[in-house]
């Protein structure tokens, strides 16, 4: 308990890492995001929940940089991104790991695995992400594709680590996953988080968000329009049933 | 000596030969072809310009500059692939929001000038370019007489078309290659430059044909028109392999010049239209051909 306390304490007094400020963003004409404002500071876990449609995918790429039509301000590490391509957002450190999952059916488990380049030192080694995840070492030559739907979502979020980003988005991870690896992801980003990996998370699953995440921005129509501590959750439980309308 | 079929060997393996040998330009190019279509969504109507153009290179260097046959087979690719890709950095790199037909009809356009502005320099009487000295002559096996340089355009094609294949499917480069055709916004997301990739491989594909121009010059004569003839039947190959299949495109064009050649040893009114016969027969049955994947 102490010593969660401390870490909280000293993430909190630490600056943001990920500042995201009046964040517009366009589908061809249509306007999604309406000013998105948020911030995650280094080693948080932080979601981004709300009902589908309400711009929490759309905010994960416009912070990478693969919506072309964008406005508003993201800095990451107090440098400005929102006039770089996404190879560039990349090269900065932050990884993505989108909501299909991107994996290349052209391509085995190992192309897949080892097809980001490596943008900082200090990535987790193959070795280190088979110890995450065993599976992914005995179906190194299938196709991708082929893979269950939990081992593609693995190795989608395996990929990333080799790459040294310390920042990662993910989209979604447990959409469409059994329960038991719902579990083995969860596991993962808390072990993730202690080796300081920030992680911004898109979430429905509001309860798996919750054993997960240090705070909770709440999206709707394209806006934040609360931010809740995992700590004073309880207390708010009945604003968040009527956010998320369940 | 045997007769097979009621037809003198000589006749018939001299006719496969040559269907291999046809064969083998089939390919290189389907193959050019098939790398630049899966990257860039672009169906590159300049290639048999480009494979025009490498055989003509090859004979301004002979003619100009006294540079000979086995320097042009390695600048010739270096300097219309470099061409190619001035031209995929000025023009064809602004269609790639718009529509296939954009693309095809700006590539139909440049081909059109190429050709043009050689046959006002050159005419359409063809111009010689010989055979390097070391592979003159040939060899008697016995049931046929191979000559050497035929045979060598069959092994140095075959290597190619392995050696690209390999590449392609087998190495980190190939896999980043296979990876941007599936999902280029992705493969951006991960760091990797897209733009730059995409501009190096149009350009790979323009050094394949321009290579197959360097070894045809001293088959076919160095004409305006020899990319035009050819093209079209090529067209039909790829779309017999299948849009965009590496190892397709290899196997159909090798497949279908064999085909063509031992139509000509049974049935010559059909010969030059077999190859479209069986693009149709492809078309209906199988509309994705041979080695395509079905989106």
């Amino acid at each position: 308990m102490a010593e969660a306390a401390v870490a909280m304490k000293t993430a909190a007094a630490s600056a943001p890492l990920l500042v995201v400020k009046d964040l517009q963003a366009w589908y061809g004409e249509s306007h999604v995001l309406h000013g998105v404002t948020f911030d995650v500071r280094p080693g948080e876990v932080v979601t981004l929940l709300g009902r589908n449609g309400a711009g929490k995918t759309t905010t994960l790429k416009s912070i990478m940089g693969i919506l072309p039509k964008r406005k508003g301000s993201v800095t990451f590490q107090g440098k400005e991104l929102m006039h770089a391509p996404a190879r560039y957002v990349a090269r900065e450190g932050i990884a993505f790991c989108p909501e299909e999952r991107g994996i290349f059916s052209s391509l085995s488990v190992e192309e897949n695995l080892l097809l980001p380049p490596q943008v900082k030192p200090g990535g987790m080694s193959v070795e280190q992400i088979f110890e995450l995840f065993p599976n992914l070492k005995e179906r190194l030559s299938s196709q991708g594709t082929k893979l269950s739907g939990g081992e593609q979502q693995m190795l989608a979020i395996g990929r990333i680590l080799r790459t040294g980003a310390k920042m990662l988005l993910l989209d979604e991870p447990t959409e469409g996953l059994a329960p038991v690896i719902i579990q083995q992801i969860g596991a993962t980003i808390a072990r993730l988080k202690q080796e300081g990996f920030t992680i911004v998370l898109v979430e429905q699953n509001f309860r798996f968000a919750s054993t997960v995440a240090d705070r909770h921005y709440v999206v709707e129509q394209g806006r934040v329009i609360d931010m809740i501590p995992n700590a004073e959750l309880e207390e708010n439980i009945g604003k968040i049933e009527a956010y998320l309308g369940v | 000596m045997f007769e097979l079929l009621g037809i003198p060997p000589q006749a018939l393996f001299g006719q496969l030969l040559l269907g291999l040998i046809n064969g083998s330009f089939y390919a290189i190019l389907s193959l050019g072809l098939a790398v630049i279509f899966g990257l860039l969504n672009i169906i590159n109507f300049a290639h048999g310009a480009q494979y025009m153009l490498g055989a003509f290179v090859a004979w301004m260097l002979l003619n100009y500059l006294g540079i000979g046959y086995w320097w042009a087979l390695l600048l010739v690719p270096i300097a219309v692939g470099a061409f190619g890709i001035v031209l995929e950095r000025l023009m064809i790199s602004r269609l790639y929001h718009l529509d296939h037909l954009y693309g095809l009809l700006l590539t139909f356009g440049l081909a059109l000038i190429i050709q043009g502005l050689l046959r006002n320099q050159y005419g359409i009487s063809g111009l010689p370019y010989s055979i390097p000295p070391q592979l003159a002559g040939g060899q008697n096996l016995g049931f046929m007489f191979l000559p050497n340089y035929r045979g060598w355009v069959v092994v140095a094609s075959l290597f190619v078309c392995i050696a690209t294949w390999f590449v392609i499917e087998k190495t980190r480069l190939g896999a980043y290659l296979r990876a941007a055709t599936e999902n280029p916004t992705l493969v951006g997301a991960f760091g990797i430059n897209v733009p730059r990739m995409i501009t190096l491989t149009y350009g790979f594909g323009v050094a394949l044909a321009a290579f197959a121009g360097v070894l045809a010059a001293p088959v076919y004569s160095v004409n305006p028109n020899m990319g035009a003839d050819l093209i079209i039947v090529v067209f039909a190959v790829v779309v017999i392999g299948g849009m965009g299949s590496i190892l397709g495109s290899i196997v159909t064009g090798f497949g279908l010049g064999l085909v063509e050649g031992l139509t000509k040893v049974f049935y010559p009114e059909a010969s030059s239209v077999v190859i479209f016969v069986i693009m149709a027969i492809v078309l209906l049955v199988k509309p994705a051909g041979l080695f395509g994947r079905t989106a």
